[in-house]
């Protein structure tokens, strides 16, 4: 059966016919685009005009995503900005540490049972003069249940003194540079890294691991895909052990699970060989909307967390160069392994230090290995300079940078972090494109809200948090923005024969607009209102989700 | 196991850049356990590369080796592994934890004193001497590297065999340079007398002399006369340069405390000790080194 959709405006994304106003499905695909008349020479078919009045655009695709986000939405909103959850309710941003307690003792006076842990999550002090939350603080909330907030950088939790009690760490004498210690010489509350969580997280609500969603969170994080206009998406590192590859492909599976998700193997856990053997396997399972088989890699840590790796000369406020998170010969090996199979890697760059590691390895594995359209991926690769790009370019790789970083945490980089000249360069989309880097823009969500049409206004752009323009030179144009966030990334996952434009033959993704992004002009891009998704074929409105 | 605090599991940390021979080391450790039972936790990209000949089972990702110890890799979160590997009955003796390549010891080390379970029982780094001086120099990894040794308690200048004498002397002196608050132990393929990587020969296990000899260690007992300054007695013995590798044992602070006094390299600790051990400590070194009557002398502190 021929459905053909009339449209007040399709944006195909495709230049030999970049609008129309038909589209025709069939089978889940689509049959054409174009006019109704030429389309009607496909045959029987029935008109659907419910979308006459509105913007049909490529559905949209997120290169770098954490399924986590599902399963955080659980918890206790504590950020500092307004955030959309998964049904669509606004959570206003909480400005101070008093809000935030506030609407912890709020979410604790509705808990029934008393054993069960209060979490909240995404909260960020740097808003907030670095005010530091401490134990008493969250005591305020409750001194017998447990109590722990994750911050927006995933790297640092809040607890009270319960949680800290639970877990054997509220005594003296502790010497970890990971937990400051109150004036009482006990802990005050705050845990400064991932290893210092872990003693705590299973206590207040956040499992060890925190890669992985649980099946609520999956389909949480499929209605915020709905909502943003997302039809593929990525998970860009799990675990994917056989459990939670098993849960992710019967919930996938499902008639109404509206979004393809693009899960990339975390490469810990494995020795390089075992590793490419295991995404070879995972692979083979892939159905049309859970495509398995890559793999990500992490190079460095993080700029804000002073743990990205920099080169000369360093962070602009003298801290230590950071962390490496693998050696050199055994990113050489992952490649290597990865090239012969034909898996493709994706690796997280923050530091300049970082993404020239990737790319020498790359160029070493390249010569053992060569491969016309590997498609291996930066993924954040925040600092990159030009001539990095260049090296890119030359490598064939493509780049997956982050604006949304720059709108909540450049002021930061600019004054403190980095230093005026390369925060201004960060995420330096323009001279991605200027030197044909195949391009790609993200969220990193849960660490900044999913939306790619706010990730494209941030390109646009480039305002920080403050309202600043960081980087005038680094702004791309509106059409190069949605092109970044539908065919860009489908290029990155080397989806883009099957999605990112709507082009006969592709499946048929769509977003459904209220506004046109083409004509609203650069600083409302982030306002186009999504009025839900096609995917498939399937038709899936927000407001029935 | 319980989780009480004066019989925390002892671990040493095993770190060094790739090649240095941590996994020859670890094999060659569980070759020479001696009845110890082992546990190896292999980081996040090992192979669990455990000689066949020592297997004797595997099942879940942990093998079962020779004389109860077992080898099992702690993936992406070794505080989880650690916790996990506490609940084990029977529990092990002592733990090994291999790191991976760009670890940065001292941050687990760090992380281990979170758990109460657990102690650590000193950081050992590995050095390739033959690659080392370039490895500090590499210009993405050399930071690194530095950080590895200079987080070391004890560093074992590995493949020295493969060096000439003088560059041998040079190397000790960078070392010294570099960390002067390690003990620098030369080998060769990663044969390193067990007693140096764990103090476990101090508690019931302990078999005096029995590979010793072989090895040119020595060792000797300390007894203090009486009460005694047992920070004070403590930091002679690490930082006296009396050429002992390893202390530990129990002395009677002047308050009438018993306190374990514990020794590896130049670091030291004092903990409180339940009363009925009898004071004393055992003192390791190699037997040329150990400046036997200058550790006597510390008796009447």
């Amino acid at each position: 059966m021929i459905t053909i959709f009339k449209a007040q405006k399709i944006i195909t994304m495709n230049s030999s016919r970049p609008t129309a106003t038909h589209v025709a499905v069939r089978d889940g695909r689509i049959l054409g685009v174009g006019s109704m008349e030429e389309l009607a020479t496909w045959g029987e078919h029935k008109l659907d005009e419910q979308f006459s009045d509105k913007v049909l655009m490529p559905g949209l695709v997120e290169g770098h995503a954490h399924t986590m986000e599902g399963s955080l939405w659980q918890k206790i909103y504590c950020g500092y900005f307004d955030r959309m959850d998964p049904d669509g309710k606004i959570w206003s941003g909480l400005k101070t540490i008093d809000a935030v307690i506030e609407r912890l003792i709020e979410a604790e006076t509705n808990m029934i049972d008393p054993d069960v842990p209060l979490s909240g999550w995404q909260l960020d002090p740097i808003y907030m003069n670095n005010e530091r939350v401490t134990r008493h603080d969250l005591d305020k909330v409750s001194t017998t249940r447990p109590i722990g907030v994750l911050h927006a950088s995933g790297h640092i939790m809040n607890v009270n003194s319960m949680a800290l009690e639970l877990a054997g760490l509220l005594k003296p004498d502790i010497n970890h540079p990971g937990i400051p210690l109150g004036d009482d010489g006990l802990p005050n509350g705050e845990l400064k890294s991932p290893e210092v969580m872990t003693p705590v997280g299973p206590h207040v609500g956040f499992d060890r691991i925190m890669t992985d969603c649980d099946e609520a969170g999956l389909r949480a994080f499929a209605k915020l895909c709905v909502r943003t206009g997302v039809t593929t998406i990525t998970d860009l590192a799990a675990r994917l052990t056989d459990d939670g590859v098993e849960m992710m492909l019967r919930v996938t599976g499902e008639d109404n699970f509206p979004t393809r998700i693009v899960p990339f193997r975390f490469f810990m856990g494995l020795p390089p060989e075992e590793l490419i053997k295991t995404v070879v396997e995972l692979g083979k399972k892939s159905t049309d909307r859970l495509r398995l088989g890559k793999i990500k890699v992490i190079a460095d840590g993080s700029i804000q967390g002073f743990s990205a790796r920099l080169r000369w000369p360093g962070y602009h406020n003298g801290a230590p160069n950071g962390l490496w998170y693998i050696t050199p010969e055994q990113l050489l090996e992952i490649y290597n392994l990865s090239l012969a199979a034909d898996i493709q890697v994706h690796t997280h760059t923050n530091g300049d230090q970082a993404t020239e590691l990737v790319l020498d390895t790359m160029e070493a594995a390249l010569k053992e290995n060569p491969s016309a359209d590997h498609r291996f991926t930066l993924q954040h690769c925040q600092l990159a300079d030009a001539a990095q790009f260049r090296q890119m370019n030359n490598l064939d790789m493509c780049v997956n940078l982050f604006p949304n970083h720059h709108f909540y945490w450049g002021d930061e980089h600019y004054r403190l972090t980095v230093g005026p000249e390369r925060a201004e360069r960060m995420n330096a989309c323009q001279t991605a494109l200027a030197n044909n880097v195949p391009m790609a823009i993200h969220s990193d969500a849960p660490v900044t809200p999913l939306g790619p049409l706010f990730t494209a206004w941030c390109a646009v752009n480039r305002i920080t948090a403050s309202g600043r323009v960081q980087g005038e030179a680094e702004k791309i144009s509106i059409a190069d923005a949605l092109f970044a966030i539908t065919m860009g990334a489908a290029y990155t996952l080397k989806l883009d024969g099957e999605v990112g434009s709507i082009e006969v033959g592709k499946h048929a993704d769509m977003v459904v607009l209220e506004d046109d992004p083409q004509s609203i002009g650069a600083e409302n891009l982030k306002d186009v209102r999504v009025w839900g998704i096609i995917q498939g074929g399937r038709i899936f409105a927000a407001e029935d989700l | 196991m319980s989780a009480g605090f004066s019989n925390p599991l002892p671990v040493t940390i095993i770190g060094g850049y790739l090649g240095s021979g941590k996994t020859t080391l670890v094999n060659h450790l569980l070759r020479n356990a001696n009845g110890l039972r082992l546990a190896v936790l292999v980081n996040e990209f090992g192979e669990l590369s455990i000689d066949e000949d020592l297997i004797e089972a595997k099942s879940d990702d942990i093998l079962s080796i020779a004389g109860g110890c077992i080898c099992c890799s702690f993936g992406s979160d070794l505080t989880a592994a650690l916790i996990d590997l506490a609940k084990l009955d029977p529990c092990p003796d002592h733990i090994l934890i291999e790191a991976s390549g760009v670890a940065v010891p001292g941050s687990i080390a760090n992380s281990l004193s979170l758990l109460n379970e657990y102690s650590t029982d000193g950081i050992v780094v590995l050095a390739d001497a033959e690659t080392i001086r370039h490895g500090v120099e590499d210009k993405y990894m050399g930071d690194t590297i530095g950080r590895q040794l200079s987080d070391a308690d004890i560093i074992v200048l590995n493949k020295v065999d493969l060096v000439k004498p003088d560059v041998l002397v040079a190397m000790n002196c960078w070392l010294s340079k570099l960390n002067g608050q390690a003990i620098v132990v030369e080998a060769v393929q990663s044969k390193v007398p067990p007693e140096v990587i764990w103090a476990s020969f101090l508690g019931r296990n302990h078999s005096p002399g029995l590979h010793l000899e072989a090895n040119h260690l020595g060792m000797l007992t300390l007894r203090p006369v009486g009460p005694i300054d047992v920070a004070a007695l403590a930091k002679s013995l690490a930082e006296g340069d009396l050429g002992i590798i390893r202390a530990k044992g129990f002395a009677t602070s002047n308050e009438g405390k018993k306190t374990l006094i514990q020794v590896v390299g130049r670091r030291w600790e004092t903990s409180p000790a339940a009363d009925n051990f009898e004071d004393g400590i055992v003192c390791l070194g190699f037997k040329d080194a150990l400046n036997r009557a200058a550790i006597a002398d510390l008796a009447d502190l």
